[in-house]
């Protein structure tokens, strides 16, 4: 059975169909059509405006490594120009190969790289650290759920420092997708009723937000890559394992084998979820410590870090039960430890 | 090299010598080996992707098979190109392999 005519030039051979529209079109033609879907995506969301300095969040691997590579070919366009910040979170073995990527990419595309490190960040908590605290909890590790928060906060700090105006990751529509079946399946109704749009502006001081490529499937995104010959990084993170997200990945391959644009419509519902009037969360306000937008009395970073310091490592994540509530207010009586335990080498990065 | 068996009265398919790669992460299960020149023997079936699978599961796949196959098929989230095309077009584990065809399976499940 040969494969169809590129239904675009006409001229090549189809080399996939576009899961939505059901279009078949070569290689070519759907690297065009997907960099118009990403300017497009930009341009009527009005995500990043003529003259901004845009922070690209470059981990070596495949979604990040499209975006730059994407963001780049368009930048002219839309009169952007682009700094690479990437995140070390301290995983031995991992992050420095990735990192490698990183570097390769940024000398490649000739554009300047930032990295900002947890250990530098966080008072020398390295991921390795954390994991180590959290190892002892009972439940499966939850260290991943830290490091969500903490590299959200460490991108925003780098982005800060290379000076930039907007703040761009790679999150692709299978991610959101996921990210919504986590939410439900935890509780979390605040979550679930921010997750949806395009970007959060910047509310508290943070630098407004974006996903240029939350309408691409993952598996579009990984042809793009394989028909653009990009080099990314694809081994899979040490702890990722024992991610909760791995859980609803594996539901949504599932369901999108009965429905192929299952992720899709995930994030379509979510995007159209209100709260009922008891669930809303108080109006936030600004953490304690740090000033950032918070809900509790500690934004979430500090609430973490809190946490792993008193060597009582706790999560804000869920239906908010649990978390500072819980615990009430620091008793200002306690000596406070700072840092990861002294006996435990924090390991070379 | 490749040659074809036009005997009508024996209902046999010729070896065929086909390229077998691995990427996006998929390699890790071949030794990280990404590209395999492939010999597969003549037999009496035609070979498609169905029986390739199985052949890849016996002669290539060093570890943990779970994570590349499910069933008779890939596991969901690998993706199989045929000549750089998805293999959706081109009839999917019923594709007949051809003499020199290149086939690619690259993972999408992990991080980016």
């Amino acid at each position: 059975m040969p494969a169809p005519q590129c239904a675009s030039c006409n001229k090549a051979r189809a080399a996939l169909r576009r899961p939505r529209s059901g279009q078949a079109l070569c290689g070519t033609c759907f690297c065009a059509a997907f960099e118009a879907e990403v300017l497009h995506t930009v341009v009527a969301g009005r995500l990043l405006p003529p003259g901004a300095v845009v922070a690209v969040g470059a981990s070596g691997g495949k979604d990040s490594t499209v975006l730059a590579h994407v963001l780049r070919e368009l930048a002219p366009r839309l009169g952007i120009s682009l700094r690479l910040v990437a995140v070390d979170e301290g995983i031995g073995g991992y992050r420095d190969a990735a990192l490698a990527a990183v570097r390769r990419q940024a000398a490649r595309w000739e554009l300047p790289l930032t990295v900002v490190a947890y250990a530098d960040l966080f008072g020398g908590w390295t991921m390795d650290a954390v994991a180590r605290s959290t190892a002892g909890s009972g439940r499966s590790r939850s260290c991943c759920t830290f490091c969500g928060v903490l590299r959200r906060r460490a991108l925003e700090e780098g982005a800060r420092l290379v000076g930039a105006t907007h703040v761009v990751t790679g999150h692709n529509a299978d991610d959101m997708a996921e990210t919504v079946l986590m939410n439900f399946l935890r509780g979390d109704a605040g979550r679930l009723a921010r997750g949806g749009g395009l970007g959060s502006p910047g509310e508290g001081g943070a630098l407004p937000r974006c996903r240029p490529l939350q309408l691409a499937s993952q598996k579009e995104v990984v042809l793009y890559a394989h028909f653009r010959r990009l080099d990314y990084f694809s081994e899979e993170c040490v702890y990722a394992p024992e991610a909760f997200r791995g859980h609803a990945r594996d539901l949504l391959k599932r369901l999108e084998a009965a429905r192929p644009s299952a992720a899709l419509d995930l994030v379509h519902s979510a995007e159209r979820l209100a709260l009922a009037p008891a669930a809303r969360p108080p109006p936030p306000g600004a953490c304690a410590r740090c000033g950032a937008l918070a809900s509790r009395a500690l934004c979430q970073a500090c609430a973490l870090l809190d946490g792993l310091n008193r060597g009582r490592p706790r999560l804000a994540i869920g239906k908010g039960r649990r978390g500072l509530d819980e615990d009430g207010p620091p008793r200002e009586a306690e000596p406070e430890a700072s840092g990861p335990p002294a006996s435990e080498p924090v390991p070379a990065c | 090299m490749g040659v074809s068996c036009e005997l009508g009265f024996l209902n046999m398919a010729a070896p065929l010598s086909v390229e077998v790669e691995f990427g996006g992460g998929a390699e890790l299960l071949f030794d990280g080996v990404k590209k395999h020149q492939v010999t597969l023997p003549g037999q009496e079936e035609p070979w498609d992707i169905r029986n390739l699978l199985v052949w890849i599961k016996k002669n290539l796949l060093k570890e943990r098979p779970e994570l590349f196959i499910q069933g008779d098929s890939v596991r969901p989230g690998i993706l199989v190109l045929i000549n750089d095309a998805d293999w959706e077009l081109l009839g999917e584990l019923d594709y007949q392999l051809q003499d020199q065809d290149s086939i690619l399976f690259i993972s999408t499940l992990h991080g980016g």
